[in-house]
């Protein structure tokens, strides 16, 4: 079986500072993987990394995406090839209707899979459907991206945008920061409705709470660039009771 | 990521080709016997001849003005072509089927089918072409209405009296060196008379293209909505690509009378030269329209093509109750420089104006608002609202607003808004992690940004501004 994500190894970093040093991560279809780590250790980096952002420099190592070199690929094209990522802080586009912005994201990859474009009515159903789902009113489509959203309202629309998307890999970074209790609960709901044998996930979090909710395959630390320790949903428990403390210096290296 | 917006940006021009085509052409150089020439040709009566000449003899007192800080190549009068008119509008073609083919199938290549039943219904077009109008579509149907629609040297045969009245009365020729110029030497244009509580039955538009070279295009229009009719009326413009730079210099007046509403919408698409500066239009336009009591009158622009643009579109709100709009996006890149806006003169009372700019400024260009808005002593509780945002696409681009205020009542009201704001690297990031590719992605935030304003243009232009700013924004991607 060929991984749906392979890291190798993997150093990167920005304007001359390295901050991802030798990070190893496999994830296969289906698998829900936590990624927890102190701030600044790297885990949005890694995002951002993967989906290839500008600035974000490679020096060492490798990923792949379905057996595709994954670090060779524009933006665009790890997008259209199934890679989400839904942001930690969502930006706003003005003026730039919700509904416009994610249908003319849908069509590109259906494009890119060499399907029909979706009409606009065909769309709009998905749409009000997927809205209901986030528990978003529906006005939210005609409104700008993010435009004047709260920081819950704009976290709930990026599952939106994933639900419409139908990635095969999605990245969701602290997408449960700022939720109210209801939210977080709307927001798993959104994200489980989702799993399925074909799909995976990242969720980065720094509360076990959110993986009451969306149970997690395996917990990874991510500490000072590098998963320093795996292991099942229990690590998080761990970690919430203790913080990252246990750790300390010497910790065993493990792999997942 | 500048880089790669630059490149998005490295747009081609797609109404950039020459038709072939024999021309009558005047020599170069502008003097009275040149004047008068064209008014033999044009079969001027003995009045139009004189308000020439007398706009002749105050155009060479004039300067140049220089205030608006623009690098303009100085502008030889003497090397310009005054005239141009394809040979086959010699014998004045009276229907569609005696136009030369190579002409409709220009007007075909730049989507604009000239037979009505091709047409969009519901908009009539009248086609200038150099220095003539070639043909206006729905003539008989605007007819039944009462509507009269046709090249303005028409009207000075058949209206005398009404053109008469009225051409000189909202820009007088000595107005500032351009509208001189231009009344000297005007060749063709477009005419509109509304009659009274007419609504057009349908949208009316001209199409202007410049095609001859070293000529300029002296074209002049003329709207008269009488007393509470109604119109909408569309104006559209290119230019084939070319080394030089060329000269329009149109005047355009509107006239609403009582009760009666105006919306004019532009969609300016001139050359606008290579991506180092060279060739394209000089636009310097100018517009104005009188609004009687009760009356509106909306400018609706989008300006994305010339070299140079100069242009301010202006209300004098004289009658008490009057409106006064102004939309406009400006789009800037490569070389070009765009300076500006409106003039609201507010004279009577309770008028009302609102003035929304958006600048979109990409690569070396520069782009400016320019505004004034007066209220005039009897002005009793005349409004203003002027927002003017500036977009930036990389950093080697300018944008600047210059807002001027003259207020001489204290009953008026005027606010001002602006801001500045650059399309960010997170935003690209985010349309791009979405799927789409660096020029969607940019066209996408840049007609978002101008949504306040596209949503004043008719619904056909508003899609047409739209793919306009698109095709503006688009370019090879590495
Ligand atoms: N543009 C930048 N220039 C310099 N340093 C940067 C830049 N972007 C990120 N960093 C640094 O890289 C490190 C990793 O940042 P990153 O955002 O990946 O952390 P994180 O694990 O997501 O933290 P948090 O839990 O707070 O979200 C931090 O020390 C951060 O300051
Ligand atoms: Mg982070």
């Amino acid at each position: 079986m060929v991984n749906m994500l392979s890291i190798k190894n993997l150093h990167a970093g920005i304007e001359e500072k390295n901050i991802l040093k030798g990070l190893d991560l496999t994830i296969n279809p289906g698998e829900v993987h936590a990624i927890m780590g102190p701030n600044g250790a790297g885990k949005s980096t890694l995002g951002y990394v993967l989906s290839g952002r500008d600035g974000y420099e490679v020096t060492e190592g490798e990923a792949t995406l379905n057996g595709q070199d994954l670090l060779d690929m524009e933006i665009e094209e790890r997008a259209v090839a199934g890679l989400f990522l839904a942001f930690q802080y969502p930006v706003e586009i003005p003026g730039v209707s919700n509904m416009v912005f994610m249908k003319e994201s849908v069509n590109a990859a259906r494009i890119a899979r060499g399907q029909e474009e979706y009409t606009a009515g065909e769309f709009l159903k998905l749409a009000k459907e997927a809205c209901k789902q986030v528990q978003l009113p529906l006005d939210f489509l005609k409104r700008g991206v993010n435009e004047g959203f709260s920081g819950g309202e704009k976290k709930r629309n990026e599952i939106m945008q994933m639900i419409l998307l139908q990635p095969s890999i999605c990245f969701l970074d602290e997408t449960d920061s700022g939720l109210d209790v209801d939210a977080l609960k709307t927001v798993a709901d959104g994200v489980n409705s989702q799993r399925s044998p074909e799909r995976s996930f990242v969720v980065v979090t720094h509360y076990q709470r959110l993986l009451d909710y969306i149970k997690p395959d395996f917990v990874h630390i991510l500490a000072d660039g590098k998963i320093i320790k795996s292991g099942d949903a229990s690590l998080a428990l761990k970690i919430e009771n203790e913080g990252y403390g246990f750790l300390g210096l010497n910790y065993v290296e493990e792999k997942a | 990521m500048t880089d790669e917006i630059d490149q998005a940006l490295d747009k081609k021009y797609e109404a950039g080709f020459v038709t072939d085509i024999e021309s009558d052409t005047f020599e170069p150089g502008l003097n009275e016997s040149v004047i008068r020439r064209l008014s033999k040709l044009k079969n001027d009566p003995e009045w139009l001849l004189e308000w020439r000449l007398s706009a002749y003899n105050t155009w060479l007192k004039m300067e140049m003005p220089d205030w608006a800080n623009l690098g303009i190549d100085e502008i030889d009068y003497q090397a310009i072509s005054y005239y141009s008119a394809p040979k086959s509008m010699k014998d004045k073609p009276q229907s569609l089927d005696e136009v030369d083919p190579e002409l409709i199938r220009t007007y075909e290549k730049l989507g604009i089918p000239l037979h009505e039943q091709e047409r969009l219904a519901g908009v009539a077009v009248d086609i200038v072409f150099d220095s003539v109008s070639v043909v206006t579509t729905f003539r008989d149907k605007l007819a039944e209405a009462g509507v009269i629609f046709c090249p303005i040297s028409e009207a000075i045969e058949k209206y005398p009296d009404m053109v008469k009245k009225y051409l000189g009365s909202v820009v007088p020729r000595g107005d500032n060196f351009f509208s001189a110029l231009n009344s000297a030497m005007f060749t063709d244009g477009s005419f509109v008379y509304i009659p009274k509580g007419v609504k057009c039955p349908m949208e009316l538009s001209t199409y202007f293209r410049i095609n001859e070279l070293n000529t300029g295009q002296f074209e002049r229009t003329l709207i008269i909505a009488d007393e509470g009719s109604e119109l909408s009326y569309l104006e559209g413009c290119t230019a084939p690509q070319r080394d030089e730079n060329q000269l329009h210099a149109a005047v355009v007046e509107l006239v609403a009378l009582d009760d009666s509403k105006i919306k004019y919408s532009t969609v300016q698409n001139w050359y606008p030269g290579d991506e180092n500066g060279k060739g394209g239009i000089y636009n310097f336009v100018t517009k104005r329209g009188i609004a009687h009591t009760n009356s509106r009158i909306s400018w609706t622009q989008v300006e994305t093509g010339s070299a140079v643009t100069w242009k301010y579109p202006s209300c004098i709100l004289k009658g008490d109750n009057s409106v006064g709009e102004f939309y406009s996006v400006a789009l800037t890149r490569g070389c070009q420089q765009a300076d500006t806006g409106t003039k609201m003169i507010h004279l009577g009372k309770n008028t009302r104006s609102t003035i929304i700019a958006k600048g979109i400024s990409a690569g070396r260009s520069n782009n400016a608002y320019r505004g004034l808005v007066k209220m005039g002593p009897k002005a009793e509780n005349a409004r203003n609202f002027t927002e003017c945002d500036s977009l930036l696409i990389g950093d080697k681009c300018g944008a600047h607003t210059y807002p001027y205020i003259e207020s001489r009542n204290p009953t008026a009201i005027v606010e001002h808004e602006a801001t500045t704001s650059k399309v960010s690297d997170e935003q690209m990031f985010l349309c791009q992690q979405r799927g789409l590719d660096p020029e969607k992605a940019v066209s996408m935030i840049v007609n978002g940004f101008c949504k306040e304003v596209f949503k004043e243009l008719p619904m056909e232009f508003a899609v047409e501004a739209g793919k306009l700013l698109e095709i503006s924004l688009e370019g090879s991607v590495g």
